[in-house]
């Protein structure tokens, strides 16, 4: 793979991505958990990190470390979820108005303008309340989903429009390619940097949006996440009684997925800059 | 004759590029030796990518990564002192710039400042130059100037984006003219403007340097308006100077096979005759042909020219040239 | 007379600016011209004179806001472009924006072929892509696989040229092709437009701001200025014994390659090309040498002087 073989070069994107990795053996590991994560008091409560018990348990009678793998699987979950569909949804809404114009661009782009005027996160927050008891882990990914592509579609579809103005759309045209192969073509080359940057800081928010609603206590608490484990460990005090490991490993977690989600983004969006694209295939 | 005012050695100026691993090293500037003198316009024609704006910012002293200055020397002649440029710290080449040298660049939006008024882009310059001067007082030696050059007064209330092509070109012109520089180095200022916009742009700089009685280095691939203009001309072709003469003598009597086709590929009124271009395409300067960088394209090729380059020799009155086929081409030493 | 083009009075208005603030710009007005088998016509004037609304309009790509195109004496109506694309083919002003940068320049190719089902098989499409850049002087080993900025700009233009040769258009709309291109490979471009016509019997529409060339390779010219073509006819007439003051004007601002032949007279250049548009008389008024009081109000005629169209009231009759 020579392009990951470019990439590599990039100490920022080997870097992400080794930590990545090691956060998707975690959720691997998942597999061999020798502990169903929902139940209570399997093991001895609140031990300090031991040979047996790598991170120590907590208050609810869990091994810490096998909490944790569940969380980080159900957190990548649900920002997998929610990055895709709603880059799906920017890419579809962006061309669409870009290149159609007129009235269908005019109803698109109010669409997005009003999600993008209203408050977010009240909205998000008032839809989770409504929805609490059927919240699971895709209802939230695409909950969250929903409200992340208004921004991109704007942004792809204004390339779009300046796309439409350079000569080689009317190469393309003369050449007999139709609207749709045209957009294919021509225009998404230029729209992919774009789409995977923001699909892994769209991932990012995701997280960071469950987070926000897990320590309001808005999902179902059941599901171990990053959030709900912070949950959890704040409302059980574990600060206070000094119980470090417990309130430790989520956020640990957390600073890690999101460094490696910004530079894996920043450095593959550097990758896939049209400019220097231009440069690498170039003499 | 005038005195020399901007000269170089041997001057080397490469890009050093790191492609992905691999080391690339573009020879955009290659062993060039110049004598620009006082109050004189010095032209510099090629083709397009032969390496005349890299040369323009080697003599402007504007050397920045990917561009490295790999040998030779640059001297301006300050106040009857020759000095070496490299030599000269940070601070005082901002002294000199736009005051002793101004530079524009091609395509020149880049001088303007798009979100100010022109008028401010004006005071800003005099600002960094001359201190203690009014606002009233900046704006009045802006309008004074812009007058002096014949162009409307009222552009200065407008922004860049208000103007066309043509309009943005000449007040980069007049803005580089503004601080009254000994040199003026402009890089295609004609091009990509039609034929009447072009005549206005080459009207501005004819004035400019009348009044200014300085020199001015101008790059053009047009040949028209080389002839049109410049006082001397250097041919430059893949990084090296190839020829150089007045304007007479390289219209009147072009002694490089490459010169002569540029001349003679001009279409002229009342002549349908058949014209033929430079046949070839340009060499990569990446991978240069071995001897004469112009061999494989030329019609004359002897055996030597596929193995030495020539040596630029200078002919009878100042007419250089760099060919094996010309005069005693094989005298001067080959590099 | 056999007419392969022609357009009856093309006018196309385009309002600019804010509701407030609106002004309406007759980028064409009441164009008329035609253009023959086998012939180079060339359209004139400095930017922002109409030409490449004249060329969008012939291609399609705008919509004219009264005024006829027929093509092979068929009318073009908006929702039947017949002639469109397969008779009519075209080439841009920017080399480097002609082809997405992106994308390998062959890629257009086999589209084009596909599209228009020139060839039955990918061997048969190489065959027939080989021969039309064989006609512009390049082949298909030297451009298979590269993308555009691996090519010069003289190369790019060729290579253009040769797709829109591919479905043996009868007539090329160029529109400023060497503008962007070395002056020293502007000739191998314009060379191949005389080729193609002689060879092929194509016909050319040369946009140009440059008379030099558009005298070396067009057979009939059009000098447009702000909309209105204000002399037209044989190449020869116009550009050698030029009678509209513009015309005299463009011609005189060719530089000539000959140092003894320096431009000495000073000229007077547009402040904006909109205060121009909105002339009430004649667009040239506020620039022509010869300017009389008519000119400012009432639009010229068109007249014809000794087979030439020239617009303009110095040759109107009392
Ligand atoms: N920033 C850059 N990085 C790498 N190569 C460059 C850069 N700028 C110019 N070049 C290369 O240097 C050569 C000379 O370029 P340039 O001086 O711009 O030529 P000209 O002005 O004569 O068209 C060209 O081959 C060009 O591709
Ligand atoms: N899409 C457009 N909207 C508004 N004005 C336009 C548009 N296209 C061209 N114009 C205006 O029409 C005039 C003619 O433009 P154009 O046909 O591009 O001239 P040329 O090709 O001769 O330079 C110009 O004043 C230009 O600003
Ligand atoms: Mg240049
Ligand atoms: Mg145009």
């Amino acid at each position: 793979m020579k392009v990951l073989r470019d990439l590599f070069r990039d100490y920022r994107f080997a870097l992400s991505f080794c930590v990545l990795c090691l956060l998707l053996v975690l959720a691997v590991l998942t597999i061999f958990s020798p502990y169903d994560p929902t139940l209570w008091g399997v093991v001895p409560r609140d031990l300090k990190p031991s040979r047996e018990y790598l991170l120590g348990t907590n208050s609810k009678g869990q091994d810490v470390f096998w909490q944790a793998t569940f969380a980080v699987r159900n957190s990548l979950v649900i920002s997998v979820i929610a990055g895709t569909v709603s880059r799906v949804i920017a890419v579809l809404v962006g061309m669409v108005a870009g290149y159609k114009g007129r009235l269908t661009d005019r109803v698109l782009m109010f669409v997005s303008d009003s999600l993008l005027v209203i408050p977010l996160f009240l909205i998000i927050v008032m839809l989770a309340m409504l929805i609490r008891d059927k919240m699971n882990l895709v209802t939230l990914g695409l909950l969250l989903a929903f409200f992340g592509w208004a921004w991109d579609a704007r942004v792809i579809r204004s390339q779009i429009l300046s796309l439409r103005e350079r000569e080689f759309t009317q190469t393309a045209i003369l050449s007999g390619t139709g609207t749709l192969r045209l957009v294919l073509n021509e225009y998404m080359p230029f729209a992919t940097p774009l789409v995977f940057s923001t699909l892994i800081n769209n991932m990012s928010w995701a997280i960071g949006m469950e987070m926000t609603l897990a320590v309001l206590g808005l999902v179902n608490l059941d599901i171990p996440t990053l959030g709900t484990m912070l949950q959890w460990a704040i409302s059980y005090q574990a600060m206070l009684l000094g119980y470090w490991w417990w309130i430790a490993t989520p956020v640990v977690l957390a600073v890690f997925l999101f460094v490696a989600l910004y530079w894996l983004s920043v450095s593959i969006s550097e990758y896939l800059d049209p400019r220097t694209r231009i440069q690498r295939v170039g003499v | 004759m005038n005195q020399t005012i901007l000269r170089t050695e041997k001057l080397k100026a490469f890009y050093v590029l790191d492609v992905l691993g691999t080391r690339k090293v573009v020879k955009a500037v290659n062993e060039v030796d110049l004598e620009i003198r006082e109050n004189e316009i010095y032209g510099i024609a090629g083709e397009s990518g032969c390496g005349k704006t890299t040369l323009l910012k080697t003599l402007y002293a504007a050397i920045e990564p990917p561009l490295r200055l790999i040998g030779g020397k640059v001297y301006y002649r300050v106040n009857g002192e020759e000095v070496e440029v490299s030599s000269l710290s940070r601070e005082e080449k901002r002294k000199l710039r736009w005051e002793y040298v101004s530079y524009v660049p091609q395509g020149s939006m880049s001088v303007l400042n798009p979100v100010i008024r022109l008028k401010e882009t004006f005071r800003d310059f005099l600002d960094s130059h001359v201190s203690g001067k009014t606002k009233d007082e900046a704006f009045a030696i802006a309008r004074e100037h812009i007058a002096a050059l014949g162009l409307p007064q009222k552009i200065l209330d407008a922004y860049p984006h208000q103007l066309s092509g043509g309009m943005r070109q000449r007040v980069t012109i007049a803005l580089a003219a503004l601080l009254k520089p000994r040199i003026i180095i402009a890089d295609e200022p004609t091009t990509a403007l039609d034929v009447v916009v072009q005549r206005g742009v080459v009207q501005l700089l004819k004035d400019i340097q009348q009044n200014l009685r300085n020199t001015i280095v101008l790059v053009t691939h047009d040949m028209g308006v080389q002839a049109n203009i410049a006082d001397r001309i250097g041919i430059m072709y893949a990084g090296k100077m190839v020829e150089e003469a007045t304007t007479e003598g390289i219209f009147g009597d072009p002694l490089h096979p490459y010169t002569r086709y540029l001349i003679n590929s001009l279409p002229r009124f009342g002549d349908k005759t058949t014209r033929e271009s430079v046949p070839g395409s340009p060499p990569s300067l990446i991978n240069l042909p071995s001897g004469c960088p112009f061999h494989p394209r030329c019609p004359y090729a002897l055996e030597i020219c596929k193995e030495q380059m020539p040596g630029f020799v200078k002919l009878d009155n100042n007419h250089k040239v760099a060919c094996w086929l010309v005069g005693e081409g094989g005298n001067g030493k080959a590099s | 007379m056999e007419k392969l083009l022609e357009l009856d009075r093309l006018t196309k208005v385009f309002t600019l600016g804010s509701v407030i603030s609106r002004v309406r710009i007759t980028a064409t007005d009441s164009v008329s011209f035609y253009i023959k088998p086998a012939e180079i016509f060339a359209l004139a004037g400095e930017s922002g004179c109409g030409k490449t609304t004249v060329a969008r309009m012939i291609l399609g790509f705008e919509e004219p806001t009264s005024g006829a195109i027929f093509y092979n004496g068929k009318k073009g109506t908006k929702n039947e472009k017949v002639w469109f694309t397969e008779g009519i083919q075209a080439i841009f002003q920017d080399p480097f924006g002609t082809f997405n940068p992106l994308r390998t320049v062959d890629r257009y190719f086999f589209e084009t072929v596909q599209n228009y089902k020139l060839a039955g098989s990918k061997e048969e499409a190489i065959r027939l892509i080989d021969e039309k850049l064989r006609a512009v002087g390049l082949s298909y080993e030297e451009f298979s696989g590269k993308y555009p900025n691996e090519f010069s700009g003289g190369q790019l233009q060729r290579i253009s040229i040769a797709r829109a040769l591919l479905t043996n258009p009868t007539l090329l709309i160029a529109d400023e092709p060497v503008s962007m291109v070395d002056a020293s490979l502007r000739m191998s471009i314009v060379n191949l437009f005389k080729k193609l016509k002689e060879e092929l019997g194509v016909s050319v529409l040369y946009i140009t701001h440059d008379l030099a060339t558009a005298y070396y390779v067009s057979d009939r010219i059009a000098i447009m200025f702000r909309g209105n073509i204000v002399e037209m006819g044989p190449v020869e007439k116009v550009l050698m014994e030029p009678k509209h003051p513009y015309t005299k004007l463009l011609r005189e601002s060719i530089p000539e390659a000959d140092p003894n032949k320096r431009w000495d007279t000073v000229i007077t250049l547009a402040d904006t090309e909109y205060e121009e548009y909105l002339r009430a008389g004649c667009k040239f008024a506020g620039r022509c040498p010869d300017v009389m009081d008519r000119c400012k109000d009432e639009v010229p005629p068109d007249i014809y002087v000794d087979g030439v169209l020239v617009k303009c009231h110095k040759y109107a009759g009392e």
